[in-house]
């Protein structure tokens, strides 16, 4: 496994004199607060480090304002960085220079905008073949990869058309075929089904889960919805202020959040489906295995119906089929309330 | 000299000043202006020649399939009926003179005044600098600088387009920007996401998007060059204009109303022709311009033929 995507130490203070206040955040310390009344400076992104692996999903989440979307847009430098380093398939992306970066851009990295951003005077063919018009390939080629990229996406026959004769849901898969069109290695999303309604948000959500296990892309992905983050990554980061709170698995951030904000979050979140046995079993201390058993990596919601049947202790066995542990209702009921 | 009536005398000599400093242009530096008239006596010539030049029922009928091409049959027939009135009153002629002149200063006015603007809005600081010369140009009287322009550029049509383009060029200038401006931010940041550099990105994606309010723009210079007509007729620009001022100083009420008219239809007819050009392709339901109009009519009986 390699990172394919790695941020570190990453700073984005915005303002005019955004360099000495970097300086004195540097020595001092200094909050977003005394940021803000020293310098007049906006404190977008604080210490950021992160890296995604080749192939999945890395989620971050956070509120309105806690700089996640600046995060994003530090990836194909649609925003500079202030300070601090950014690795994106093997090239530094923070020192490179003008024309490299419109390469990145154009033939590594896709990107899907919350508002869709479809260009309404393009139709759905052009639209999806931007990338590849601006890097010059001929007209037949880039319809040939935009009519490929749209039936990817279910959206045979509209290559005509115009974004506004489309619906929302559709629109989107049009945004996702663009950022796919030129067979880019990283996907970047920023909250790209957050303005669609939530049945077509889940439609689209296990439409795209099931598009990465085929293509594999690595995805960094945008939201502000800690059920959707937990849907769809791999790992998730919770960002507030600008800050990286917590990164890990679903099951870690679910089980272990770090601080009360992230406690905060995970509060409404189901565990059924995040914590596993291993996680919850107890050492088996000299008990012998009972009769029934369950494999290590089996979720809650298996153990509950387990339960369902009769409540004898259950034995967590290893694949080769040792035992591993004991799992009580009483543990499962604990670790379900969280 | 009494302290009461101190205005009596002139301190500061704003005139005589003024006057010498264009009588030492003038002088030195005649040649300059008269190489800046040669773009746009090429370009007033070329069309006045080919205007009154061709036949009056063939240039209707040129102009008539214009606005049926841009508006839709119904303006056309508005076109033909107004250029019709035109002809029938007697100042056909005339007309194609002023028509002209206004289409030379939209030229010079579209040529100039888009990339101003676009620059303007790309750069803060040259559009705090150039906001304040837009009002000059458009809150001085004309009258002021017809005799400058005179001085300069002597007397003539080619000098009326000049005067006429001071005075017209503002609002496209102002609406190219406004239009720049006004495109979603996360249509230009998607452009630059997916590789475009900047000129890419304002060909593809800025001028087309800001493509209804920059013709609104160029409708509004439209407008004022046909509201200097009468005024550049002062510097003896000949067409409509002459004879309303010709009929105003004889007090021949006949001749300014056949003037006054003329203007009209002429201003309802451009006004709308380059009205409808400016309705973008999305508000007529996706239609390329030439799959419309006489045009689209011609294509789908070749392809039928």
């Amino acid at each position: 496994m390699t990172a394919q995507i790695e941020c570190r130490d990453l700073w984005k203070i915005y303002g005019p004199k955004s360099k000495q206040a970097m300086e004195a955040v540097l020595k001092d310390g200094l909050s977003k607060e005394e940021v803000r009344d020293q310098f007049d400076c906006v404190l977008g992104v604080r210490n950021a480090s992160f890296s995604v692996q080749k192939g999945e999903i890395f989620c971050i989440m956070g509120l309105s304002g806690s700089g996640k979307s600046t995060l994003l847009r530090h990836v194909n430098r649609l925003i500079e960085p202030t300070s601090g380093e950014i690795h994106v398939a093997g090239e530094r992306v923070d020192t490179m220079g003008a024309a490299d970066l419109r390469r990145l851009r154009a033939e590594t990295i896709g990107m899907v905008f919350q508002h869709m951003a479809l260009w309404p005077h393009r139709t759905l063919g052009e639209n999806v073949g931007f990338g590849l018009e601006v890097r010059g390939m001929g007209p037949d080629a880039r319809r040939d990869a935009a009519q490929r990229a749209l039936e990817a996406m279910d959206l045979k026959g509209w290559i005509d058309h115009y974004p506004d004769q489309l619906s929302g849901g559709m629109q989107q898969r049009v945004g996702l075929a663009r950022a796919l069109a030129a067979d880019p290695e990283i996907l970047l999303m920023d909250e790209p089904f957050s303005a669609l309604d939530p049945l077509i948000r889940r439609q689209l959500q296990d439409q795209f889960l099931e598009l990465s296990k085929t293509v594999r892309k690595t995805t960094l992905f945008i939201t502000h919805d800690l059920d959707e983050a937990i849907r769809m990554g791999d790992h998730i980061a919770i960002m507030n202020d600008g800050e990286i709170v917590q990164t890990g698995t679903p099951e870690e951030i679910v089980t272990n959040p770090k601080d009360d904000y992230v406690a905060e979050f995970v509060k409404g979140i189901s565990r059924a489906g995040l914590v596993h046995a291993e996680t919850i079993m107890e050492p088996l201390n000299g008990r012998g295995p009972t009769a029934k058993t369950i494999r290590v990596g089996a979720d809650l919601a298996a153990i509950i119906d387990q339960f369902m049947e009769d409540q004898e202790p259950l034995t967590v066995t290893c694949p080769e089929g040792k035992p591993a542990g004991l799992i009580t209702i009483k543990s499962a009921l604990t670790a379900l309330r969280g | 000299m009494d302290l009461w009536d101190i205005f009596d005398t002139e301190w500061v000599p704003i005139g005589p000043w003024v006057e010498q400093f264009l009588q030492w242009v003038v002088n030195n530096f005649r040649f300059i202006f008269q190489a800046i008239k040669v773009p746009f006596d090429i370009v007033l010539t070329g069309l006045e020649d080919g205007l009154t030049g061709a036949p009056d029922l063939l240039m209707l009928a040129i102009i008539s399939l214009v606005a049926w091409q841009a508006g839709g049959r119904k303006l056309g027939l508005i076109a033909a009926a107004c250029l019709g009135s035109i002809g029938l009153m007697g100042a056909w002629e005339e007309s194609m003179t002023t028509l002209s002149i206004v289409l030379t200063c939209v030229v010079f006015c579209s040529a100039i005044g888009i990339p101003l603007g676009v620059v303007a809005a790309k750069r803060d600081r040259f559009w705090y600098f150039l906001q304040p010369l837009l009002d000059l140009m458009q809150t001085i009287p004309s009258f002021v600088y017809l005799v400058p322009i005179v001085m300069l550029f002597s007397i003539g049509n080619v000098s009326g387009v000049i005067v006429t383009f001071i005075y017209a060029l503002p609002p496209v200038v102002r609406l190219t920007n406004l239009g720049i401006r006004q495109v979603r931010p996360d249509m230009v940041e998607a452009a630059r996401a997916f590789g475009a550099n900047d000129r890419q990105t304002l060909y593809k994606v800025e001028l087309p998007l800001a493509m209804p309010t920059i013709m609104a723009g160029v409708n509004q210079t439209i407008m004022m060059a046909l509201s200097m007509v009468v005024v550049s007729s002062m510097i003896s620009v000949t067409g409509l204009g002459q004879m309303v001022l010709r009929g105003i100083g004889r007090l021949d009420m006949g001749l300014a109303t056949v003037g006054g008219l003329g203007i009209v239809f002429l201003a309802i007819v451009i006004d709308r022709t380059s009205q409808a050009m400016g309705i973008s392709a999305r508000d007529r339901g996706h239609k390329k311009w030439h799959e419309t109009g006489p045009i689209g009519l011609i294509r789908s009986l070749g392809r039928k033929a």
